[in-house]
């Protein structure tokens, strides 16, 4: 992949939708390759004693399938400076067999003269948003 | 409802803007950013190929930009083990998380946190921690500031029956 030209991007330009299924054997993986394994993230008794639903996603799982968005589109992932986000609702991941569904969209909301340009995400599982003020700035070509 | 007990002391305000050592070093392994890589689904070449990442102009293999969590949490020990503050880990949540990347972390860095107290509040019984981990290089230069608001739930009676 080659960055993109910020010539290229104007204020308001979709990103490449990304849809992804997560499930639990997912949140193993992640559990395993992070280092948090929290019980929350794999095991359902302990999720509803603490009053969740079901087993939810690591929050920082679903903030790193939302910057492949914005690093996949960007061409490169040291392109990205800056990004926060919000965990404002929980993935639930059900052990059915399918999991949960992610859906992740983006916009251009500003590009800035240093060649800098801002994406501002929606991260969707079922009907909710899941992140919240979920902002990414990069660095593309001049 | 009715009667509210709280059984956790809330943390003390008064370690706002303290920091504390950096943390020991956190070597980058070439396999662990390969697993932190495939566990995303990304599968950029950038993370697992040299040549690949030479050719994007990295010197070699470079991580994730989210991988700077993995540094990051691991240097929360420091607040969880300090007693004085007194932080229930098993009540805590992950409010928020936001990454400031001066440069990317690559294969081979050798990296130490500093972790910083930026925040105490109290908000709905609950105890809302902002944490500002700076992540740098061997050489002590920048590479990424990791800065999380960390909600530790309080135990009332109220909210159980939310």
């Amino acid at each position: 992949m080659t960055l993109r030209a910020c010539s290229e991007v104007a204020e308001g330009d979709e990103l490449p939708p990304l849809h992804v299924t997560v499930t639990r054997a997912d949140l193993v993986r992640y559990a395993g390759a992070s280092g948090d394994f929290n019980p929350i993230h794999w095991n359902e008794r302990v999720a509803r004693e603490v009053g969740l639903p079901d087993v939810i996603a690591h929050g920082m799982f679903t903030m790193a399938l939302a910057g492949r968005l914005v690093t996949e589109w960007a061409g490169d992932p040291a392109a990205l400076v800056d990004y926060g986000v919000r965990f404002t609702r929980p993935v639930v991941v059900p052990d059915d067999g399918s999991g949960a569904q992610l859906e992740v969209t983006g916009s251009v909301k500003q590009r800035r003269d240093d060649g800098t340009v801002v994406v501002a995400i929606t991260a969707r599982s079922g009907a909710q948003t899941v992140l919240g003020k979920a902002t990414a700035t990069v660095a593309l070509r001049n | 409802m009715g009667r509210v007990t709280c059984t956790a002391v809330p943390l003390d305000p008064s370690f706002v803007g303290r920091s504390y050592p950096p943390t020991a070093a956190y070597q980058v392994g070439r396999e662990k950013i390969r697993e932190f890589a495939d566990a995303i689904g990304d599968d950029d070449p950038v993370f697992r190929d040299r040549e690949a990442a030479r050719a994007a102009g990295h010197s070699d293999v470079i991580a994730p930009p989210t991988f700077a969590i993995v540094v990051a949490m691991s240097s929360w020990h420091v607040l969880i083990d300090d007693p004085e503050l007194g932080l229930d880990y098993s009540r805590m949540v992950h409010a928020d998380q936001s990454f400031r990347h001066h440069r990317s972390i690559g294969v081979g860095d050798v990296l130490s946190t500093t972790v910083h107290v930026d925040g105490i509040r109290t908000a709905a019984g609950n105890d809302i921690l902002t944490v500002r981990c700076e992540i740098a290089d061997a050489e002590r230069n920048p590479v990424s500031t990791a800065g999380s608001t960390l909600v530790v739930r309080g135990t009332s009676e109220q909210e159980g029956s939310a």
